[in-house]
């Protein structure tokens, strides 16, 4: 299994053609306290970049976007009352949403973990 | 490489402080100011609990006095109140000695230019002056007029170089009546002079949390010392914009230049118990022939409480939908930690401003259900 990341803070662990999605700790840590989480449902699909999801802390509401494109397998549903657990384990437990991805080739267009760490080193 | 413009941020004297307690800080009116320390939820239901310190430097507190001097009791009283009613509906003149109001400045129209809150001095000799502050991000616009209309009349001494702070919440008449003994006489807006290291400060009981407390304005050399050692009260903890944001929302208090415009009138801002018995029945300040109007036949529109009743935080901006029809727009909004809800307040029509009446707020596009409530969403706790 590899994981990637994308510019706008979200990560994506692939195992076949199933991508995990979830924002990584350094978003959390932006955002602070976790207030509200908003998820698709099952079979929704979402082209490349596309805002699937919200979060939002007591300073803001972010979107969430796709880090390539997919259906919707499963939407992690208990994180949406366990709001606590996306800023005690955002890059674990307190994953999004699983889905089946469509071109396995838009992958290469995102950051391995040593290139989204100097990503975020320059932010 | 071009250049890149940057704003000079100003600083309050408590900058270098703010930094040590390890502040994130954001531009602010202005000003570098802390956005938050702990957390702003933790720093939230800290202030309801125990007391939190809160840096409002960058607020505009000033002294408009009559150019001919101080003193002469209520004579001198009634000159200096009858310069400032020309700008504010409230009854400036009927405080009594050592009271504060909370007011508006009116445009022509009955349009709000700024909230403020003015305080008659205690003592005869003081009199012919009055304290009052207005907001950090108006004060250049408030003054202005301020001088403006007042002419020779009066001069206006900027107060803003100083340290003006907030201690807010059920420990902070313990906590300062150990360094002002007295303060916990004071009622909820009534302040006291004081006197520390030699330098005059102000003890104003009042606040923008809903919780008990103080306002302090001292002079920065007395101020920053006395600053640290209530800081070694473990009572005290300091406390950021963010939750001085959502602590003023739960109380249903209004922030200027979101829930109070140029556009909005008192009465429809649901402040028209500023506009006091005898201004009513004079009709002597600005767009007064709107507001008593208003007053009379009631507004077109209306501040209210909102509640979501699903999860999600509608903020400012968001549109107002009743019957499928847009009818008003979110002023305020976000999450209430004390209540562990999602909390707005918006202007809606008067026909929809009943509590309990049930509209929907669009949220990314979507419709979601709340209820109109009455305000504050968290009672008051007030010293009365």
């Amino acid at each position: 299994m590899t994981t990637y990341y994308t510019k706008q803070h979200e990560w994506i662990r692939v195992d076949g053609d199933t991508g995990t999605i979830g924002i990584t700790a350094y978003a959390a840590k932006q955002l602070g306290e976790v207030v509200y989480v908003e998820l698709p449902e099952a079979g929704a699909s979402f082209a490349r970049e596309k805002d699937f999801g919200v979060v939002e802390s007591s300073k803001t509401a972010s979107e969430v976007f796709a880090p390539v494109s997919g259906t919707v397998i499963e939407s992690n549903t208990p994180i949406t009352t366990d709001l606590d657990s996306v800023n005690q384990d955002p890059e674990g437990a307190a994953w999004f949403i699983r889905m089946k991805i469509s071109d396995p080739e838009e992958l290469a267009g995102l950051m391995d973990a040593a290139a989204y760490a100097a990503y975020c080193e320059g932010l | 490489m071009a250049e890149t413009a940057t704003e000079t941020l100003k600083r309050t004297p408590l900058y270098d402080m703010h930094v040590a307690q390890g502040a994130k800080l954001v531009p602010f009116a202005g000003y570098e100011m802390p956005v938050q320390f702990d957390g702003a939820m933790a720093e939230h239901l800290w202030t309801r609990a125990h007391a939190g310190l809160f840096d409002v430097s960058h607020m505009g507190p000033c002294f408009l006095t009559l150019a001919d001097g101080i003193g002469g009791g209520d004579e001198a009283h009634a000159r200096i109140a009858a310069l400032i009613e020309r700008l504010v509906p409230s009854d400036i003149a009927g405080l009594k000695p050592g009271q504060a109001r909370l007011t508006v400045l009116l445009n022509d129209a009955g349009g709000i230019l700024d909230d403020l809150i003015i305080t008659r001095p205690l003592g005869d000799e003081a009199q012919g002056a009055l304290y009052i502050v207005v907001n950090g991000a108006m004060k250049g616009q408030d003054w202005a007029l301020m001088e403006a209309t007042f002419g020779g009349a009066a001069v206006l001494t900027r107060a803003d170089d100083r340290i003006l702070f907030a201690l807010q919440g059920p420990d902070a008449v313990d906590v300062l009546a150990d360094f002002f003994p007295g303060c916990e006489t004071l009622s909820f807006m009534q302040h006291m002079p004081f006197e520390m290291n030699g330098q005059r400060c102000i003890v104003s009981r009042c606040g923008y949390t809903g919780e008990d407390g103080f306002e302090v304005l001292i002079p920065a050399e007395a101020g920053l010392p006395l600053i640290e050692e209530i800081f070694t009260d473990a009572r005290v903890r300091p406390i950021g914009l963010g939750a001085r944001d959502s602590l003023r929302l739960e109380a249903g208090l209004c922030l200027y230049g979101h829930d109070l415009t140029p556009d909005v009138s008192p009465v429809e801002a649901d402040l028209s118990w500023v506009i006091q018995k005898r201004r009513r029945e004079i009709g002597d300040f600005p767009g007064a022939a709107r507001i008593l109007r208003e007053l009379k036949d009631g507004p077109v529109r209306k501040r209210v409480g909102l509640r979501p009743l699903e999860r999600a935080p509608a903020r400012e901006g968001t549109e107002i939908v009743s019957g499928g029809e847009r009818c008003g727009i979110v002023t305020s909004g976000g999450f209430g930690p004390s209540l562990d809800a999602p909390i707005s307040m918006g202007y809606i029509p008067i026909a929809q401003a009943n509590p309990g009446a049930r509209v929907d707020l669009m949220v990314r596009g979507k419709p979601r259900p709340a209820e109109v409530t009455s305000l504050p969403f968290v009672p008051h706790r007030y010293k009365r």
